[in-house]
């Protein structure tokens, strides 16, 4: 019999590590209906919460009378803030800094608010008693608009804070102020602005709107009172700050609470934080000595479950006639509704917002953010974006566009114009950030190409011919965007959530027969870890991916990890990876060098095992090793082959993209079709390319939604509009746009294997693109910035703002 | 509230039980018969997770009374495997095409896909994105979803595609 | 904050007589229950909350799609999945599939019924225009015995029909319309699933290029589907010259009155509003033959 020796193609596809478009691992229990999600938990004897919200987005609350809901058949308990005062828990701290309210205290700050928590034997029982509570309020008057927050005669919000002055992020200037944070240098700034030859300024708003994953957050709390043990299954997106957080709070050693998140169906941002549905599962679960799951419907989740944006960024962009830029100088007014429970690291009151001189080597920026309270739901997530990013590369897009127009120039040609050179890496801007790699000249020459650039501009030129002579009246819109980003947070010396630095985390286990067990500090939201996390440690150390596993998501057995947001599980967690592989890898050299009897030193890599240089016949595979690690180790070596690794990036990573989109608007309708959309991805080292290109898509349409219509409305007096998928813009397979993918690869040079993180970039990117587009439909008339979102009706305002509806 | 007797097939199976007539036909489905693999997604009948087949159609099981279903054929995605485990073409085309990343919306979009490709064997791509329209996903984008869809009918009509995910 | 509904009484009556004695009995309290899909996320929302639901569904009497001579005859319980499929339908009065087409999404059109749509009184429903298109009429019957009302004659507001309590919508009789005739349904909405932004149908038929006999009716534009009677009368005899087709649309859109909401102001929804009677009209005439 001829056995074939594999060749090393055969080998390497074996291990289906890095670069290979593996089949994901989690879709074989998804497609088959045996995913495990929060809602699919089911505890004996479990009861089931539901909350009593407010109706009205400020008022004081005269009186809460549960006596009619206690009579209803299965009811068992109705909890206020009084109850909750009882064990310290009526307010909770925020991520941010501040405090929050657990259930109304006194008053209301935003329609929705959780005012009574009802407890049932089942969720059908639990609504009938919470149509059963009454609640008196007395009106107060509603703060919405945000330019009005700091006005002097503007109403009290926060009365448990009138008279602390010093917030968690310095001083207080008004009782509706949270925090004034500015970077950058003031004088040089103005200086360049007070000569510059040509200055646009633009109140750039980014609107409120929402993460809204299909599966809204949820939990199961269970407290064993004989052990003093507290398990909560939840839709957390960070377990173990959860599990710190828990412990915090309720006072219950760390090593008695298990936090569990099971599958989730998608996070966005939505699932960070920390909500008072958890805090009163969690007591109900103590008051009732019973599991207690409280899920969330739709509206509760869009109307009260962490906004995301609501950013108003006052740009002004200095240049010189000839198109080179000079300054930057931004104020924000940023609006975080009722409470200040921005899920940021904890010294980054406005996230990473100062990424916003973008891609561009502007001298000298500055740039100054107010965060202001409003009665709105809180919140103020990061939605499938790493901290204010989307904010900052939406503001920065738009303003190249505006002062490209100004000078005549080429939207294109002025990025080109004042790109970050190659050379020039890693860059330092000027407001404090060290980019650590880039090539955005071949990414935009590349892109330009690919779309037809020079054509697009002469078919559209073409079309607004034939618009002023009558012939049409679609207007064409190319839109333009070139984002970088920041991700990857983040270093111990400047990023933290509540004191605890954002490392992440990596144990491997190699079994005895070469299988492993890998678990993680993350949890994945539909990222597919399991799948890439596998190809990551098959590359490493040569096991196939198929014969590792990968956990997440249970405190008890997973290192303790900051978790997945941010676009930081590839570059923090991935890196854990790599170097917990390679702890191994080092281990596993020695026993190779002991079985082939030779110096570590005589010994290379070979994909899947070690070889004696020179001798290639001479080789100890990854499985005999592993063996061997737990049978014979070399004599003083400790027998096993498992590594842990706690990675603390020394820096962030700066994935960066070219986005195009060609868009023709019906002015009479305001009616728009997508006719392209192309998205140029760098996210370094690409570890699986069918997941990014899946990445990308989805974030795109995402983007999509958010710049053509999804919006959380508030009426002047605090009334959600829209808040249910009726009108919040998700949109099906009708109206989604066809997605054109490409790609260039600048790795990270201070990453272990070179990967930046993409899962965030399509969304970042695409915002500014769509409304580029829009901008660019109607600015050969005269338009100038067009706030989003872009939805129908709003775009026809704009048509006969300029007059075009005769 | 009285209970009413309600019966139906659901997967192949015969199942009788007592239910308020309010219960609707996903909660009886996840909390009595245990299949949690439709979900519910947004409560007002807008993102089809809920979807089962009844009786030949596709429909979201948070918008129909349990007792309504009395006397139904019920399929959910638990019974789209044949009885030996082959997956279903529609389920592997969502694995091959990387047709779902959460998986939260994944049970409703291939059970609806079904039902689409029992009536339009070998739909064009615009077939399957109005087809689908009653299924919110939230993180795909739908195009590879499209992808999925065809790859099963490719391989259910027996000339399966050659080229995965891209 | 519960999305669940109420608790009720749940009846299934097996013919028509056992249904109308239910509601007869229950009066006020009782609500039919027939595809469910606008009654049931109401009463998810405890926006509904009647005491007694008789659930049509079960009631053959109500199903199936035949024609009389020149009228066609729907069954109440006709879903609008089953509506597309009729051939017979598709040829007679197209203008029915077209519309169907752009109703809520698959799943909806699985279980949703042509009765509920025209019989619910929404404003937003899109049949209830393609009816006063083609002049339908409804049958009601109660305990009393049955009456045939005109579609033109039964929208009174924002759920308000003349559906007097105890009655139960049986079927649709919907005249023919003649061959040649042309037709359109123009939905103006945001995505897949909604309800329109302003929508407008149009019946019409041609002799010689010129329009002969015209409806013209609008959805989701006023408290209820209207008839724009001005607007067809100022296109008969002519072949939509332009001042035609734009003293039309002026008199289509003196007797829109939108209200301001998520889908877009007052203004603009009068104004695409017209734009959708422009649409159907032209796309109406150039489908016509004669």
């Amino acid at each position: 019999m001829n056995i074939a020796v594999p060749t090393r193609e055969q080998r390497e596809a074996k291990l289906e590590g890095m670069g290979c478009k593996r089949k994901r691992v989690e879709d074989i229990r998804f497609t088959q209906g045996k995913g495990n999600y929060v809602d699919d938990v089911k505890l004996p004897g479990m009861l089931f919460g539901d909350f009593v919200r407010s109706q009205y987005a400020h008022a004081r609350i005269k009186k809460i009378d549960a006596s009619a809901a206690l009579k209803v058949p299965g009811v068992l308990a109705v909890l206020t803030a009084e109850e909750l005062k009882g064990v310290n828990l009526a307010w909770m701290p925020t991520l941010a800094g501040d405090v929050q309210m657990v259930l109304a205290d006194g008053k209301v700050l935003f329609q929705s608010q959780e005012i009574a928590f009802v407890v049932a034997e089942d969720r059908y029982a639990a609504a009938d008693g919470v149509e059963a509570v009454e609640v008196e309020y007395e009106d107060l008057p509603v703060l919405v608009d945000a330019f009005k927050a700091l006005a002097p005669d503007a109403p009290l919000l926060r009365e448990d804070i009138k008279d602390k002055m010093i917030g968690a992020h310095g001083p207080r200037k008004h009782h509706n102020h949270i925090f004034e944070w500015s970077m950058g240098d003031k004088d040089l700034t103005d200086a360049a602005f007070a000569t510059a030859e040509v200055t646009t300024k633009d109140v750039i708003s980014y609107h409120r709107t929402h993460p809204s994953p299909l599966e809204t957050c949820q939990c199961v709390a269970s407290f064993d009172k004989i052990k003093g043990e507290l398990t909560v299954w939840g839709t957390f997106q960070a377990p173990h700050v959860i599990r710190t957080v828990a412990s915090l709070l309720s006072k219950i050693p760390e090593h008695k609470i298990h936090i569990i998140a099971p599958d989730i169906g998608g996070g966005f941002g939505n699932k960070v934080g920390a909500y008072p549905g958890y805090i009163c599962a969690i007591v109900a679960s103590i008051v009732t000595g019973k599991p207690v799951k409280w899920v969330e419907d739709r509206i509760e989740n869009l109307t009260a479950t962490s906004f995301a944006r609501d950013y108003h960024m006052t740009t002004e962009i200095a240049a010189t006639k000839d198109g080179k830029v000079t300054a930057l100088r931004v104020h924000v007014l940023a609006d975080h509704g009722a409470f200040d429970a921005c899920a940021d690291p904890s010294k980054w009151p406005a996230g990473f917002f100062n990424i916003c001189t973008g891609s561009y080597d502007f001298p000298v920026a500055h740039l100054v953010v107010d965060g202001i309270y409003t009665n709105k739901a809180p919140g103020g997530v990061a939605y499938r974006c790493s901290f204010r990013v989307t904010e900052a590369a939406y503001c920065i897009e738009r303003a190249m566009d505006i002062m490209a127009q100004k000078l005549g120039m080429d939207a294109a040609e002025f990025r080109l114009k004042n790109f970050v050179r190659r050379e020039q890496f890693p860059y330092h801007s000027a407001l404090g950030w060290e980019y650590d790699s880039g090539d955005y000249h071949t990414a935009m020459n590349k892109a330009m190409e690919a779309i037809g650039y020079q054509q697009l501009r002469a078919e559209q030129a073409a079309k607004r011919a034939a618009f002023q002579r009558g012939e049409t009246r679609d207007l064409r819109g190319i839109g333009i965007s070139f984002f970088t980003e920041i991700v990857g947070a983040g270093p111990s010396r400047n990023c933290d959530i509540l004191g605890v630095a954002m490392f992440d985390s990596c144990e491997i286990r190699v079994h005895p027969t070469g299988a492993a067990i890998a678990r993680m500090g993350t949890k994945s939201q539909g990222q597919g870890h399991e799948t890439t996390y596998a190809q990551i440690i098959a590359t490493e150390i040569g096991i196939p991916a198929d014969d590792i596993m990968v956990e997440e998501g249970n405190t008890d057995t997973a290192p303790y990890g900051l978790g997945t947001y941010g676009s930081r599980s590839t570059p923090v967690a991935g890196a854990a990876i790599a170097m917990a592989s390679r702890k191994i890898k080092a281990k596993a050299q020695m026993i190779a060098a002991y079985m082939l009897e030779v110096h570590e030193d005589d010994l290379e890599w070979d994909i899947d095992g070690f070889r004696v240089k020179g001798l290639p016949e001479k080789y100890k595979g990854m499985k005999e090793i592993a063996w061997a690690a737990y049978n014979s180790p070399p004599p003083g070596l400790e027998p096993g082959l498992e590594a842990v690794s706690y990675y603390d990036p020394p820096n962030m990573t700066y994935p960066f993209g070219a986005y195009f989109c060609v868009m023709d608007i019906d002015v009479d309708t305001g009616v728009y079709k997508i006719r392209r959309f192309y998205a140029l991805d760098d996210c370094g080292t690409r570890i699986n390319p069918m997941i990014i290109e899946g990445q990308v898509h989805g974030g795109l349409t995402e983007a999509f939604a958010i710049a053509m219509g999804q919006e959380i409305r508030y009426d002047e007096i605090g009334n959600v509009v829209g808040g249910s998928f009726m009108d919040f813009f998700i949109p099906t397979a009708v109206e989604t746009p066809k997605w054109e993918t490409d790609y260039t690869v600048t790795p990270s040079p201070h990453h272990p294997i070179g990967a930046k993180g993409v899962g965030e970039s399509p969304n970042v990117g695409g915002v500014p693109c769509f409304s580029n587009a829009v901008n660019d439909a109607f600015s050969f008339l005269g338009s100038r910035h067009i706030q989003m979102p872009h939805d129908h009706w709003r775009i026809w305002e704009v048509a006969k703002g300029l007059g075009l509806h005769g | 509230m009285a209970k009413t007797h309600v019966k139906m097939n659901v997967n192949g199976r015969e199942v009788e039980s007592l239910v308020e007539p309010r219960t609707l036909l996903i909660h009886h489905l996840r909390e009595n018969l245990n299949l949690t693999g439709p979900h519910i997604g947004c409560d007002t009948t807008h993102c089809g997770a809920c979807t089962v087949d009844m009786n030949g159609k596709s429909v979201k099981s948070c918008t129909v009374f349990a007792v309504q279903a009395d006397g139904a054929m019920i399929t959910t995605i638990e019974g789209m495997a044949a009885p030996d485990g082959t997956l279903h073409a529609l389920q592997e085309g969502f694995r091959m095409m990387h047709g779902l990343q959460c998986g939260f919306c994944t049970p409703g979009m291939i059970v609806r896909a079904h039902r689409l490709l029992q009536e339009i064997p070998n739909p064009t791509e615009e077939e399957i994105r109005f087809g689908i329209a009653g299924n919110l996903c939230r993180c795909t984008g739908y195009q590879n979803i499209v992808k999925a869809i065809q790859y099963a009918a490719a391989k259910l009509s027996g000339a399966p595609m050659q080229e995965a995910a891209e | 904050m519960p999305v669940i509904p109420a608790p009720f009484s749940y009846h299934r009556p097996k013919s028509l007589a056992e249904a109308t004695a239910l509601l007869a009995e229950h009066n006020d309290e009782a609500r039919v229950l027939a595809g469910g899909q606008s009654l049931i996320p109401m009463m998810k929302f405890r926006l509904a909350a009647p005491e007694h639901l008789v659930d049509v569904g079960n009631i053959s009497e109500l199903k199936g799609i035949q024609r009389t001579g020149n009228t066609l005859i729907v069954g109440a319980m006709t879903t609008q999945h089953e509506l597309q499929q009729s051939q017979m339908l598709s040829e007679a009065a197209p203008i029915l599939k077209e519309t169907s087409l752009l109703i809520a999404d698959p799943q909806v059109r699985y279980m949703g019924t042509i009765g509920g749509n025209v019989a619910n009184g929404d404003p937003g429903n899109d049949m209830p225009a393609v009816m006063l298109c083609l002049d339908a009429a409804y049958r009601l019957t109660s305990v009393t015995g049955t009456r045939t009302i005109k579609a033109r004659d039964f929208y009174e507001g924002t759920y308000a029909t003349a559906l007097k309590t105890g009655e139960i919508l049986t079927a649709i009789e919907i005249p023919v319309p003649p061959a040649g005739h042309g037709h359109a349904y123009e939905k103006l909405k945001r995505k897949i699933g909604d309800y329109a932004t302003a929508a407008a149908g149009v019946v019409l038929t041609t002799r010689g290029g010129r329009i002969t006999t015209c409806a013209i009716a609008i959805s989701n534009l006023a408290d209820k589907a209207i008839l724009a009677t001005d607007a067809a009368a100022a296109v008969i005899g002519t072949a939509l010259e332009k001042p035609t087709l734009d003293k039309a649309i002026a008199a289509a859109r003196s007797i829109m009155s939108p209200a301001t909401d998520t889908r877009g102001t007052t203004e603009y929804r009068t104004s695409v509003g017209g734009i959708m009677v422009e649409r159907a009209l032209k796309c109406a005439l150039a489908r016509a033959k004669g």
